[in-house]
């Protein structure tokens, strides 16, 4: 057990581990989700996935295995489970009744406007 | 500046280079983990890949073709330091080697992106990144490894001290030492190895590894001046061996 040298946590009786145990044979390390940026200012996209022992050395991998090629920028990783995702069998949140139409940008009769001022403003 | 003393400091860089890749890529698909193997594999070709250019510089100097030069001759007409040609032993020790190694290099290139010889000047330039990830993945290594279990830390303090006397063999003084600082083609060896202690003490500290105590320093030198192990003939015979078969074939 490590002591803390914060008195109020040596106070609580706060145990404090290790939080990197050895890894059993045969064991992997956990998953880093990589994102890769090609240009600055660019959205980071996802490109896979590494295993690694922590975040700097989960950077090292992604960048030989994901940005070796010499066409990122910059390079995000993510503990996989640190991702919070939905399920599959929801999938069917992301259905939406068709009849909404005040929601479809068609609903607003906008078109008709602009053609109508296009016409008297001779554009 | 005669060529003689160019051709010196390329040929040493270029050997250190050429021998470590090849030592790096003994390790490919014996890595400790899938991820790692491709990294270190990477930078077995990064090095393949700087060496190749220098042969190329020597090329320019009237020097063998680069595949020629590389793969043809013996052990004893290469001046790289001895540190590089040892046997890859564990991981341990190759990732001390590579963290010591390594520093080593991107100081040496830092210095040489300044060169009045401008050719390699250039090349150092080039190659800045590539030793800057290298570094890194040093540092990472070197701190992880040491601060892992008892039987890690242990494994790294003794590959630590096999090393650090062939490390310090890396600084051995050239006979044109005096020229190559006077013609600011290299500040010189005694300078880039300062620069290199002050650059791993503290990665040394973070990983709570410690130096072999300062009277015990005694650089194994030689590898300069042609003198080498056993280990860099058996290497040299077999990285040469597809190459001295059929000199000739194109890739």
């Amino acid at each position: 057990m490590i002591k803390s040298l914060d008195p109020r946590i040596t106070r609580a009786e706060i145990e404090l581990t290790n939080t990197i145990a050895p890894l059993e044979e045969n064991d992997q390390w956990e998953t880093y989700e990589v994102f890769h940026q090609k240009k600055r200012g660019d959205q980071h996209m996802h490109v896979g996935i590494v295993h690694a022992a922590h975040p700097e050395m989960a950077l090292l991998f992604a960048k030989e295995q994901y940005g070796r090629r010499g066409q990122s920028v910059n390079i995000w990783v993510v503990k996989t489970r640190d991702v919070y995702t939905t399920d599959y069998e929801d999938s069917d949140i992301f259905d939406t009744v068709p009849e909404k139409m005040f929601r479809e940008a068609g609903g607003y009769k906008v078109m008709e406007k602009i053609n109508r001022y296009k016409k008297e403003h001779k554009i | 500046m005669n060529t003689a003393t160019i051709k010196e400091l390329l040929y040493k860089v270029a050997d250190d280079l050429l021998i470590i890749g090849h030592r790096h890529s003994e390790w490919t698909g014996l890595g400790p983990i899938l991820e790692e193997d491709i990294s270190f594999s990477s930078m077995a070709q990064d090095k393949i890949g700087q060496s190749q250019a220098l042969f190329q510089l020597l090329y320019k100097l009237g020097e063998p073709e680069a595949d020629t030069n590389a793969f043809t001759r013996n052990a004893n007409q290469f001046c790289n330091a001895q540190f590089v040609e040892l046997p890859n032993d564990e991981y341990d020790f190759s990732t001390v080697r590579h963290f010591l190694y390594d520093h080593a290099d991107q100081l040496r290139f830092e210095m040489l992106a300044h060169s009045s010889y401008e050719p390699l000047a250039k090349l150092a330039r080039k190659v800045k990144g590539e030793l800057k990830y290298h570094v890194f993945h040093a540092n990472t290594w070197m701190v992880k490894l040491s601060q892992g279990t008892e039987e890690s830390r242990a494994r790294m303090q003794s590959a630590l001290n096999a090393s650090w006397n062939y490390a310090l063999g890396l600084f051995e003084e050239s006979k044109f030492e005096k020229e190559l600082i006077a013609a600011k083609v290299f500040e010189g060896e005694v300078a880039l190895k300062s620069k290199w202690l002050s650059a791993i003490i503290p990665f040394i500290e973070k990983a709570g590894l410690k130096l072999p105590p300062e009277k015990e320093w005694n650089p194994v030198n030689g590898g300069r001046k042609n003198f080498h192990t056993e280990h860099l003939e058996l290497l040299v015979k077999e990285m040469g061996e597809v190459f001295r078969v059929e000199p000739h074939s194109q890739w």
